[in-house]
């Protein structure tokens, strides 16, 4: 337990939360007698009641909007940390390598780079479609296509000015090998940016997803996600307002506590702030 | 008549007190040195006479300028005080001046704002100004860009701006600590001699600028004045221990035992380093040098003279244009990164920032112990924990220090973590890059104790880069005089100190300030 004491309180609140609403992710749809995807014809928007479990009521065509949101939590979730995680690895492995090897071997992996960025985003994934066939799949790369870009350039950025610290000479001068420096000393110094950057990124993950998905291009009926339950609310906004309130409110919590956990860890993983 | 009275100032910052019930007074034209280590209290008592504290100091006591109270005044109160009868000079030229505005729209900007002249007239006074501290075709530098000039230069101009309204008092902290020795001896018989009736207060940790330039001094130690009076009877007899040690770090003992003749570690043949693609920079000119084992050899020059473009050929971090390196018998590849570990291993780099050269994200120890996981890997755990305890003792660093990350240490402990890594492997050759530039006077001393204390135990060789004569005649064996790339003069330190042959040399020689009583040449003739 003294790993969870020593970590500070904005990533013990933040971080609790989105363990916890992991959890009744999890749980609730399995121990609910309803279905995502059962329509009830004779039950639409039906207001939030305890019977039938129907907590969060139901939708325009009486499927249980508890067990729909629940599911929506699971696939932002899972869009969102995969995504993210993709970007991660592939935008700092590539971005540090470009940075501290420089010259040619740099040149050649940015413009790389910036070829990717050239293809417009909405073509792409038109294309990927047409080639995979539309699955969650698709999405993750879709997602993590676009965002290992950013990540790459700013992780090359701060790489550069790395690179030219005197303890990275220092480094060079004892002897440790390139891999040795990147790991050892590039990487650990990276940590801020890409914390405070991947904070960015988990929202803006979600927010592309739902966006995606309203365009037809995402996730498909009966799979659900936040964003996907949020834009079918908008439709009974004034007769039936349960059915945007629970998936907005969630959708809303998850994205702050993204965001606060990042400031937190960032603080956390910082040598210089402990005491 | 006193200009300046402050009476039982205190600055403090949360739980620690900067400047603790600070008493004393400046007569008018009078100048007066405020003397002490970093973190003594010298700057904040400057910022709070100006009014400038920042924001999460207390400031209490009283400051009175003319008997204006400063302390506890409205902003609105103090601010045309400022410029117009107390100015400051701070002391890096090109943080204090706006990158954006030109040097003359800066200094006439002074007169503008305080309403003392009409746009011509202000205009016409900064020309004059800069005509007074003798920068060079002043009709130009009034059109130039702060970043076009020298900080020498840049230093000049500051000095215009915070004369230009003849103020009553000028701050000086530390007006020439950032500028080359032969720059800073300008500097400051320029502020001694145009500043006419104002006062002076001089912040510097460098006794020798005291000497020659004030009146009177003030010792401050930890926020307390521990001493004061005329410079010369100080210089003759400190009364406080803190002060003679002050004295003894300045003056520094020169008694630089021979070396014993050993072979040769390092011979530099021909070597030349150049920058830039189209318009080649020459930053060395085919030098050659060879340092002998047990030997320290200093390095000296100002800023641009090729000398760190040197030690980082020596060491591989910059590949020379032309030239050899004949490194312990074999001649070796141009890159750091090309050369044998064997070689790598033998020669090691202490750079001037000490902060800047350890990881902030590793531990002390660990730092130390990276070159013998990278040379010696199947060390034992123990073994190598012992030789990285010996390391940092060896460099007066007790092993509480081990489990600090370096943001922990002051520059000085730094600097020594950074000398024990470059040890801990003992190398034949150690290249110290204005390694001790950036610290205090006792710290720079001790540190000098030390690897002349390890020199001697192991025969190591040092090659020197300072711009610091007092530093280098207290090391080195022999000293190579670097000019634009080249050396002019290379000869034993107490001959070259004794009959400089090379005109630069005697010209570096003359600026040195020595700490000593009475070496203040020009005593102010008016007055």
């Amino acid at each position: 337990m003294s790993v969870f004491r020593n970590l500070n309180r904005t990533v013990r609140v933040s971080g609790g939360i989105l363990l916890a609403v992991a959890m009744l992710a999890i749980v609730l749809p399995w121990i609910s007698p309803n279905d995502f995807a059962t329509v009830d014809l004779d039950n639409p928007l039906r207001a939030p009641t305890l019977q039938g479990m129907h907590w969060f009521g139901t939708d325009d065509v009486g499927r249980d909007q508890l067990v729909r949101t629940m599911h929506g939590i699971r696939v932002t979730l899972l869009v969102a940390i995969v995504a993210s995680l993709v970007s991660l690895v592939i935008g700092v492995a590539w971005g540090a390598v470009a940075g501290y090897v420089g010259g040619r071997v740099d040149a050649f992996m940015m413009r790389a780079v910036d070829g990717l960025y050239a293809i417009p985003f909405l073509f792409f994934v038109i294309l990927l479609m047409v080639v995979f066939d539309n699955s969650f799949l698709l999405i993750f790369i879709a997602i993590g296509a676009i965002n290992w870009l950013d990540m790459a350039r700013i992780v090359r950025g701060q790489t550069l000015s790395l690179r030219e610290r005197e303890f990275v000479k220092a480094a060079r001068l004892i002897g440790v090998s390139t891999p040795g420096i990147i790991a050892r000393h590039i990487a650990p110094n990276l940590i801020g940016v890409v914390v405070v950057y991947l904070t960015l990124t988990i929202p803006q993950a979600v927010l592309v997803e739902s966006f995606l998905s309203f365009l037809g291009l995402g996730i498909q009926e009966p799979d659900t996600s936040l964003g996907t339950l949020v834009d079918n609310g908008t439709d009974h906004l004034e007769t039936a307002s349960w059915v945007i309130l629970f998936p907005a409110v969630l959708l809303a919590t998850i994205l702050m506590s993204f965001n606060f956990l990042g400031d937190g860890l960032r603080d956390q993983l910082d040598v210089r702030e402990r005491r | 008549m006193t200009l300046l009275s402050v009476s039982s100032l205190s600055v403090r910052f949360r739980e620690t007190n900067a400047v603790d019930s600070l008493s004393f007074s400046v007569a008018p034209g009078e100048s007066v040195g405020l003397v002490g280590e970093s973190g003594s209290g010298k700057s904040q008592t400057a910022l709070a006479i100006m009014g400038l504290s920042p924001e999460n100091a207390t400031v209490s006591g009283s400051v009175k300028l003319s008997g204006t109270e400063i302390v506890g005044a409205d902003e609105s109160a103090v601010r045309p005080l400022r410029g117009t009868r107390m100015s400051m000079v701070f002391q890096d030229p090109a943080d204090a001046l706006n990158p954006h505005l030109r040097i003359g729209d800066q200094i006439a900007r002074i007169l503008l704002s305080h309403g003392l002249a009409d746009p011509a007239g202000a205009r016409r006074q900064a020309l004059e100004a800069l005509e007074r501290v003798r920068l060079p075709d002043p009709e130009r530098q009034f059109r130039a860009w702060p970043h076009q000039l020298s900080g020498g230069m840049r230093q000049r101009a500051m000095i215009a701006a915070a004369l230009i309204a003849k103020p009553d008092l000028l701050i000086a902290d530390e007006p020439t600590t950032a500028l080359d020795v032969t720059v800073q001896a300008q500097i400051l018989s320029l502020l001694s001699e145009i500043r006419e009736d104002t006062a002076l207060l001089l912040i510097t940790h460098d006794l020798g600028v005291v000497a020659n330039h004030c009146e009177r001094m003030l010792v401050l130690d930890g926020g307390r004045l521990i001493e004061e009076g005329p410079v010369r009877s100080i210089y003759a007899e400190p009364e406080h221990a803190r002060t003679r040690a002050l004295l003894a770090a300045a003056r520094m003992s020169d008694d630089v035992q021979p070396p014993s003749d050993g072979e040769t570690v390092i011979d530099i043949q021909g070597a030349s380093v150049e920058y830039g693609r189209r318009d080649r920079v020459k930053a060395v000119k085919g030098t050659d040098l060879a340092v002998k084992s047990g030997e320290t050899v200093a390095i000296v020059g100002e800023s641009g003279s090729g000398k760190t473009s040197l030690a980082a050929a020596m060491t591989g971090l910059v590949t020379p244009s032309a030239g050899r390196i004949v490194f312990l018998g074999e001649a070796v590849a141009a890159s750091v990164d090309d050369r044998p570990s064997s070689a790598r291993k033998e020669m090691q780099l202490v750079f001037q920032n000490p902060t800047g050269s350890l990881n902030p994200r590793m531990r002390v120890e660990d730092i130390v112990a990276e070159p013998l996981a990278v040379h010696e890997p199947g060390l034992d755990a123990a073994v190598r924990r012992e030789a990285v305890t010996a390391a940092l003792r060896q460099m007066d660093l007790d092993d509480s220090f081990a489990s600090r990350y370096p943001h922990e240490l002051s520059g000085g402990q730094a600097q020594r973590v950074a000398i024990a890594r470059a040890l801990v492997l003992k190398p034949k050759l150690l290249v110290c890059d204005e390694a001790v530039a950036a610290l205090d006077g006792t710290v720079r001393k001790r540190i000098l104790d030390s690897l002349r204390e390890v020199q001697q135990a192991t025969g190591l060789s040092i090659v020197f880069i300072s711009h610091d004569l007092g530093v280098v005649r207290a090391i080195s064996h022999r000293v190579a005089v670097m000019y634009q790339g080249q050396f002019v003069e290379i000869a034993d330190t107490a001959s070259l100190f004794e009959a400089p042959q090379h005109p630069y040399t005697r010209e570096l020689l003359g600026a040195i300030l020595l700490p000593e009583a009475g070496a203040r040449s020009s005593a102010r003739s008016s007055k």
